[in-house]
């Protein structure tokens, strides 16, 4: 079948199965490889897209239900909370093997949207679903706290 | 001395024939082994688990004719409810039923995974919703099932841990219920949200029986009395 993609502020026509998972089409269609596959299965948090602004697991959404939705990849990702974050991920070096990080991008930015003064409560609620081999689950926390700084109060 | 050599000779030249024979069998199953090893075999084909394969098994209800048998009120009116219970504490409804603020899944019950809270509306943290990863369907390539509704049942309605009496006292009681008893009824009957217990995808083990009989069981028990066992 044919479906509409709005991703990234851009429309695609893609020619697939409604079942596809819209990981594969992502990654295989329209070569926007920074989204991770993990596991498949929602479990690791590694394919993070956000649907009209919603952190979701592209593993687990068929390509026929994220036609409706404005989707955005990790390439298409911008503003002051993607600066931010991207600046306190240097300077806490947060990336090890850098795998998981796209999907712990997605959620960090989704979270500072709407929260600007996340205590360790909420960043834990917001990433708990993103894993991280690495383990440096401290450092990602101290970087969304330095995020959250560098933007301040919302006006 | 002379006539014992030929004996030794024979002796050794006997060792030596046996150790050779030993090392030709060592060699042969050597190199059989070998050969074995390193003949390029088929690999096997991707796919599920066998286990993900097996059909799930579905358990049967019995029907509200089944009690007519029994003849006091009360008595028929429990063994309703007491029907009826083994739905409402079958894992598919009780895993969303916790009495802490985390889901639990599986048929064994485990803590839900990832790690999430219920939040304020029972589908999730603001930032972490249910539907970040369980969507409007049950989902095959993923395995993650789903429904329009997926959300946890209020903290006043924890099933877990809890017996079918206290179960019971629960539903009738509109403060933790949240439900008079006709609201209840078409809760049962008609809700979605519940009826995926007995659509569950994959291999997941349905609740017992329909929901259409499951109804059936709760309307008897409410039309007879609504008593709850002890």
């Amino acid at each position: 079948m044919s479906f509409v993609l709005s991703v990234n502020d851009q429309a695609h026509i893609i020619e697939d199965d409604g079942e596809t998972p819209l990981l594969w089409v992502l990654r295989d269609r329209l070569n926007l490889t920074g989204t991770k596959y993990g596991c498949g299965i929602a479990q690791c948090g590694a394919c993070t897209v956000h649907l009209d602004g919603q952190p979701k697991r592209s593993c687990s959404i068929p390509l026929k239900a994220a036609t409706s939705s404005q989707i955005t990849t990790i390439e298409g990702a911008e503003g002051e909370e993607v600066t931010a974050l991207r600046n306190a991920w240097g300077a806490h070096d947060v990336p090890q093997c850098g795998f998981c990080q796209s999907g712990q991008i997605m959620s960090a930015v989704a979270l500072l949207r709407q929260n600007r003064t996340p205590t360790d409560t909420d960043i834990d609620h917001a990433m708990s679903g993103n894993l991280c081999r690495c383990a440096t689950y401290n450092r990602i926390r101290a970087a969304i706290h330095d995020a959250a700084a560098q933007l301040g109060q919302p006006a | 001395m002379m006539a014992r050599l030929p004996t030794l000779w024979t002796w050794r030249r006997r060792l030596r024939v046996g150790l050779l024979c030993l090392l030709a069998l060592i060699a042969v199953v050597g190199a059989s082994g070998l050969i074995y090893a390193l003949y390029p075999a088929t690999m096997p084909e991707t796919g599920p688990l066998h286990s993900r394969l097996l059909p799930a098994e579905f358990e049967h209800l019995r029907s509200v004719a089944d009690f007519n048998g029994i003849t006091d009120p009360a008595s028929r009116s429990i063994a309703f409810f007491e029907e009826a219970g083994r739905v409402i504490e079958h894992p598919r409804c009780l895993n969303c039923h916790p009495r802490t603020d985390r889901p639990t899944q599986t048929d064994d019950m485990r803590p839900h995974t990832p790690w999430v809270t219920r939040g304020e509306d029972g589908g999730g943290a603001p930032t972490l919703r249910c539907s970040t990863c369980h969507q409007a369907e049950n989902f095959a390539a993923s395995g993650v099932p789903g429904n329009p509704k997926w959300k946890l049942a209020p903290i006043e309605m924890a099933w877990q841990g809890q017996t079918l009496g206290n179960i019971c006292r629960q539903l009738l009681d509109p403060t933790r219920s949240h439900m008079t008893r006709d609201e209840l009824l078409h809760h049962v009957m008609e809700d979605e949200l519940v009826g995926w217990a007995w659509h569950p995808g994959g291999n997941r083990q349905p609740a017992p029986g329909t929901q259409q009989e499951f109804g059936a069981l709760i309307k008897a028990w409410l039309d007879t009395g609504a008593v709850c066992p002890q």
